[in-house]
């Protein structure tokens, strides 16, 4: 494949959705960063994936088996608030298992499994690519509000019990984006590219910045560059973007060496 | 609560957990005041506290909150997460704070982030916090902790500019900053 398909009207479709999702998974990553929960979005893709399987199956859509399978691990998580890495790590091994277990009962199956693993973002639909919008959309829009209360919950933890303020509206609020952000990933970018978009950026950009707001710039910006850089060497080497995107996040690890931090 | 200046009222309180670990313990605390529990460790102080963030339970007695109050907590050991490429001054802001009313001491921290401080300043940064939100009661658990003199000289003396409107409950086990800070001293015992 050449380079110039990559203004190719009918790539145009999935780059967009490729940037908008490379701007709202980093930033939803930074607040799984923050609540040291970042592995957690693996295990709830995975479980997605599974559930998204298991929907082939059972003859219903992989969207709604996906959500399905999102939700259920996005509730424990939430429930299970003393969670920690091991239950992520469980959570994780659970999904990836059903995946493979689920796979094998049917080509249809199989097939599904394939592309929730791996990505299609080729195929994006204009549904996926509306659906990445709106979630770009709610994401700027209560990054404000959700931002502040995740830190004070985070650096005065007793805050909103000991003012009778209610914490469910942020604690729901996070975590609907983030299982929505997960479902769209893995229907698009596949299981491991959406989890190195809500991991890597945020872990170098939290290294690197001075300053919450430049942290997420950062990660957006981070994020951004390593899907146009993912997605034209995907084309011009003829690779599957999924696997080349994780390479090109993985490549920016590095930078993490960078002694000085930058910001307000 | 019949006195509508009070701002805590305990009676009789045994707080706890699984079981009640502290109490009873009777408590009243008004306006202006700034009120130190002290005890032997283990005696249930930071228990105390944490009843009145509602991590621990009431087993027994009476808590009468004014109504609308709004609390503070700076925790022992205050959290510190990992990493977090937060400010000083953002630190401030989230806890109400006014950054430029801030000493030398703690405007030198505003541009740094949480991994390039020291225990110290940071516990400073975080008491300061919650002294300086908007927060009517301030529960400070050990907050000379870690801190050098001319920082507890800080503390002591936003505490004794404390607004006429609002009171502070601190645990603390030395008496020097108990005495010098508080209206008056509780002390616990089992």
């Amino acid at each position: 494949m050449s380079l110039s398909l990559a203004w190719d009207p009918m790539f145009r479709l999935p780059l967009l959705t490729g940037l908008l999702l490379a701007v709202a998974l980093p930033l939803l990553g930074a607040g799984l960063r923050l609540r040291e929960q970042w592995l957690s979005s693996l295990g709830v893709a995975q479980m997605a994936a599974a559930g998204g399987v298991a929907g082939v199956l059972l003859h219903a859509p992989v969207i709604a088996g996906a959500l399905l399978g999102a939700l259920l691990a996005g509730a424990a998580r939430m429930l299970a608030g003393a969670a920690r890495n091991e239950h992520y790590a469980l959570m994780l091994l659970a999904g990836w298992a059903g995946v493979m277990l689920l796979a094998m009962h049917g080509h249809e199956a199989q097939m599904a499994a394939v592309h929730l693993l791996n990505g299609q973002l080729y195929f994006s639909s204009p549904a996926q690519f509306g659906a990445a919008s709106l979630l770009v959309v709610l994401v700027l829009l209560s990054g404000r509000w959700l931002s502040r209360r995740l830190l004070q919950a985070r650096l005065f933890p007793d805050h909103f019990r000991a003012n009778r303020q209610p914490a469910w509206p942020h604690e729901l609020g996070f975590e609907a984006l983030v299982v929505g952000a997960i479902v769209l990933g893995i229907g698009t970018l596949g299981v491991m590219a959406t989890f190195g978009m809500i991991f890597l950026p945020p872990w170098i950009a939290f290294r690197l910045a001075r300053g919450w707001l430049p942290a997420l710039l950062l990660s957006v910006a981070l994020g951004v560059a390593a899907c146009l850089a993912g997605f034209l060497l995907a084309l011009g080497l003829d690779l599957p973007f999924g696997p080349t995107l994780v390479a090109v996040l993985a490549a920016l690890a590095p930078l993490r060496l960078w002694r000085r931090r930058a910001g307000i | 609560m019949n006195d509508t200046a009070l701002l805590l009222r305990l009676r009789e309180v045994q707080a706890g957990y699984d079981r009640p670990v502290v109490g009873p313990v009777s408590l009243e605390l008004w306006p202006g005041e700034v009120v130190g529990l002290t005890g032997l460790n283990g005696v249930g102080k930071t228990t105390l506290l944490k009843l009145l963030t509602g991590e621990a339970r009431l087993f027994a007695g009476e808590l009468q909150r004014a109504a609308g109050l709004t609390v503070a907590h700076h925790r022992q050991q205050p959290e510190r997460p990992p990493e977090l490429p937060l400010t000083g001054r953002e630190v401030l802001r989230l806890a109400g704070a006014d950054t430029a009313a801030a000493p030398a001491r703690l405007q030198a921290l505003h541009r740094r982030c949480l991994e390039e401080m020291s225990g110290g300043e940071y516990q400073l940064l975080h008491a300061w916090a919650c002294l300086m939100g908007p927060a009517r009661l301030v529960l400070l658990d050990e907050p000379t902790n870690n801190l050098d003199q001319d920082a507890i000289e800080l503390l002591l003396g936003e505490l004794d500019a404390l607004a006429p409107g609002r009171a502070v409950l601190m645990v603390s086990h030395e008496p020097e900053v108990l005495q010098a800070a508080c209206s008056r001293v509780v002390s616990l015992c089992r």
